[in-house]
């Protein structure tokens, strides 16, 4: 049914279709219309079955969907940034476990500096905690995704963080296909666990390993995510052949697969979440002979972990550079997205660029990008370039910092220089 | 489970398990030759160790008074490290051990998906030692208590971290030597700080039942442990359970040294519902606490050439307040 609804509100209801039996919820930005969403279906009676728990942390809430899960319910909670962090330590401990507990990343930068605004650092940052990680473009995506994940996570044992951009998608108001139960249900089968606690059948979960077998235990988690690797493909088949629509897979190619009538891309965008849709438009302008016809193409990546290295490596096959953009920093070295890309194209001999862009939220421009990709046509762009960073304020600080000792909080005197009023934090 | 050869006994005879005496359906459970036995033989624990004894006397009764329904969450400790190298388990029954911290979090989960899956009759217990309980999992602890959750967590308070070689925990005494507070400068051993009691403090979340035992009175503790099997809602048990090698106590002792600490005073055994005393365990034969603090080579330094009076009757000052506070001479 089409309907036109809040991201966080569209992602609530198609959690609650999938019949989720234990939901743990703790407040932060931009997350909480989720669960709050969830957790109003689940005390009017709407979604049944289901326990609802306001837990006291991240780390809790993480913790009570391990026992849950464990317990053999299925188990689903939400967070963002900080939250993300303060849940790590259980964030790895499920994977560690095998048990497939879908949560939500409402995605969000990391502090210090606080800030509430989006971009990828929070999930980024677990790269390796053995999650799948899967990226939405659009609310209907975030929607569609959660569908799969549960069949996903359930299927192999592992975990899923499904990652929305904070705001940009949580907040945004568009219009979605929402399914019907009858469809979920046809599409996703009851959690039936591969392990579970049980007076009839008593098991030991979580003993400690030691250096016999640790390896062997951390190689079946990456074995499995290369068993997702298959699946994600097949799976986003079988979620059109229920639900009718292209969602989800592994990467999406744009202008750049050679079967839009579009093929001849020399420079491919990469990038994730919703800033594709910037791109998109920003690729469709400069294409326009008037404007240059650049041969331009867009990749973005659906599944971050695992990563798809054969299909980067495919749709870059005929390009001759690539432009990675991304909403994180590997401080010390520069992107995270970057890197993975060029593992994936290691002997191609494709030029590669790294842009940073839209960390803490900052706004990105068709009119940066369009000034960006130009460049990069022209093999003119920095290794790493930081899209729209004033480097009037960047200076400004080193340079106090170079005279004088005590120069006080930087993000503050920061903020001074500019002029701005301190952001609201939530 | 079924195929399980029955237990023997280990402690014929003594106090704990001396039930030859009385009607079958009035002993012990660990008396019973069909008792789960838990936590079976085979575990890595020092010898004489607390925590061991503690468990299997708890787990054992939980699982008698549920029908051996029961799940148990694990919080990271010497419990958790010593039942569960792999490939190898001591646990009878079903278990998870998740981290150091969680395991009251763990255990709500636990609870809400036997909820949920209709499993009513499914019982949940988490069990941490007293790092993992009053220090890292404090506030997963509180945060299931305050919400009420179905679970039983038991705190197994050998008074300091000792998986990890015997650190100081916010429940280890004044005056203690631990590695992180050496019998060295002016202060000896671990300061005398406010303290943290936490069976005190759970009474505080007027959860239905908060009790504390020791592992030197059985019935006690198992009557406790039953009693809080017939209840739904948070209940916290709060068990002292002497460790031979972070007291530096001789492992014949450690019976002895939990009766001491009772008898003494310094380790109050009682009862509560909803944030009241209900009962407690009354002294016996009350005893100074140098008798109980003389065994412990944690407290050596306090018996040296010149005995640091003025620190021992800090202790003692300690005991006599829990007495009346308790009201440990007459009894509740
Ligand atoms: C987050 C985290 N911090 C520290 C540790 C190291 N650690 C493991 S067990 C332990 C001590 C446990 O002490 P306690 O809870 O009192 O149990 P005991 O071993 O004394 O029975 C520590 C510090 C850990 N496993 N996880
Ligand atoms: S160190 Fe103490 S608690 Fe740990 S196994 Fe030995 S006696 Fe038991
Ligand atoms: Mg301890």
């Amino acid at each position: 049914m089409l309907k036109q609804c809040e991201g966080s509100h569209a992602v609530a209801e198609a959690v609650a279709l999938c019949r989720p039996e234990v939901i743990c919820a703790y407040p932060i930005s931009p997350q909480t219309h989720i669960v709050e969403g969830i957790g109003e279906m689940v005390k009017s009676g709407e979604l049944k079955n289901c326990e609802f728990i306001n837990v006291e942390s991240e780390f809790a809430a993480m913790s009570v969907a391990i026992g849950a899960s464990a317990g053999g319910a299925r188990a689903y909670t939400a967070t963002a940034s900080q939250g993300l962090l303060f849940m790590a330590e259980a964030v790895y401990n499920a994977s560690g476990l095998g048990l497939p507990i879908v949560m939500t990343v409402a995605n969000r930068a990391i502090g210090a500096p606080i800030n509430i605004w989006n971009d990828h650092s929070d999930s980024l940052s677990q790269r390796d905690c053995g999650w799948i990680q899967l990226f939405a473009e659009t609310n209907q995506e975030a929607l569609d995704l959660h569908i799969q994940a549960f069949k996903l996570a359930e299927e192999l044992s592992l975990p899923i963080m499904v990652c929305m951009d904070g705001f940009i998608l949580t907040h945004a108001y568009e219009r979605v296909d929402m399914p019907t139960q009858a469809q979920v249900d046809a599409f996703l089968p009851p959690y039936e666990p591969r392990q579970v606690l049980d007076p009839a059948d008593p098991v030991s979960i979580g003993a400690m390993v030691g250096p016999e077998a640790f390896m062997e235990v951390r190689y079946l988690a990456h074995a499995k995510q290369m068993q997702a690797l298959e699946r994600i493909p097949q799976l986003a088949e079988e979620f059109k052949a229920v639900f009718g629509r292209d969602s989800g897979g592994l990467t999406h190619t744009y202008c750049a697969d050679g079967v839009d009538g579009n093929d001849g891309a020399e420079t491919i965008v990469i990038a994730m979440g919703s800033v594709l849709g910037t791109i998109k438009d920003t690729v469709d302008e400069m294409r326009k002979p008037e404007n240059g016809g650049h041969k331009i193409g867009v990749l973005g990546i659906t599944s971050f972990r695992p990563f798809p290295l054969e299909a980067v490596r495919v749709a870059l096959a005929n390009c001759k550079r690539f432009v990675v953009l991304e909403k994180s920093l590997a401080v010390g070295i520069g992107g995270i997205v970057a890197t993975n890309v060029r593992m994936a194209v290691t002997g191609m001999g494709l030029k590669g660029y790294t842009v940073v862009a839209g960390l803490g939220g900052r706004a990105i421009t068709m009119k940066s990008l369009t000034g960006l990709f130009d460049k990069a046509g022209r093999d003119e762009l920095e290794p790493l370039t930081f899209l729209d960073l004033d480097w009037n304020v960047v200076n400004n600080q080193l340079e106090r910092e170079k005279l004088v000792r005590r120069s006080g909080p930087a993000a503050e005197a920061m903020l001074r220089d500019i002029g701005a009023v301190a952001a609201r934090n939530y | 489970m079924s195929n399980q050869q029955t237990v023997k006994f280990y402690q014929t005879g003594t106090f704990t398990v001396g039930n030859r005496l009385l009607a079958p359906e009035d002993r012990s459970v660990q008396a019973n030759m069909q008792r789960t036995n838990s936590l079976n033989s085979g575990h890595r624990a020092c010898q004489g160790c607390g925590e061991a004894l503690g468990a299997r006397y708890a787990i054992d009764a939980a699982m008698n008074a549920t029908n051996r329904q029961l799940i148990a969450a694990n919080a990271t400790g010497c419990l958790e490290v010593f039942s569960t190298p792999y490939p190898e388990t001591s646990w009878q029954i079903p278990w998870i051990h998740s981290l150091f911290g969680n395991a009251a979090a763990v255990a709500t989960g636990l609870a809400a998906a036997m909820k949920v899956k209709g499993k009513n009759n499914v019982r949940v217990v988490a069990q941490g030692g007293d790092g993992g309980t009053t220090d890292i999992g404090f506030g997963c602890l509180s945060g299931m208590f305050e919400r009420n959750d179905d679970v039983l967590y038991i705190c197994y308070d050998n008074e300091a971290y000792m998986n990890t070689g015997v650190q100081r925990s916010s429940a280890t005494p004044g005056a203690a030597r631990t590695a992180t507070t050496m019998p060295v400068g002016a202060e000896p051993g671990n300061v005398f700080g406010q303290g943290k009691f936490v069976p005190a403090i759970a009474m505080a979340h007027e959860i239905p039942y908060v009790a504390t035992a020791t592992v030197a009175d059985l019935r006690d503790l198992e009557a406790k442990v039953t009693k809080a099997m017939t209840i739904h809602g948070a209940r916290y048990i709060h068990i002292l359970v002497p460790c031979p090698l972070g007291w530096g106590s001789a492992s014949h002792d450690t019976i002895r040294l939990a009766r001491l600490a009772k008898e003494t005073g310094l380790f109050p055994v009682f009862e509560a519902e909803y944030g009241e005393l209900k009962s407690t365990l009354a002294i016996r034969r009350q005893v100074p606490v140098e008798d109980y603090l003389k065994p412990q080579k944690r407290f050596a330094h306090l018996f040296g050439k010149t005995p640091a009076v003025d620190t021992i009757a800090r202790i003692q000052a300690q005991a006599d307040r829990n007495i009346r506070r308790y009201k440990l001479l007459e009894g509740v």
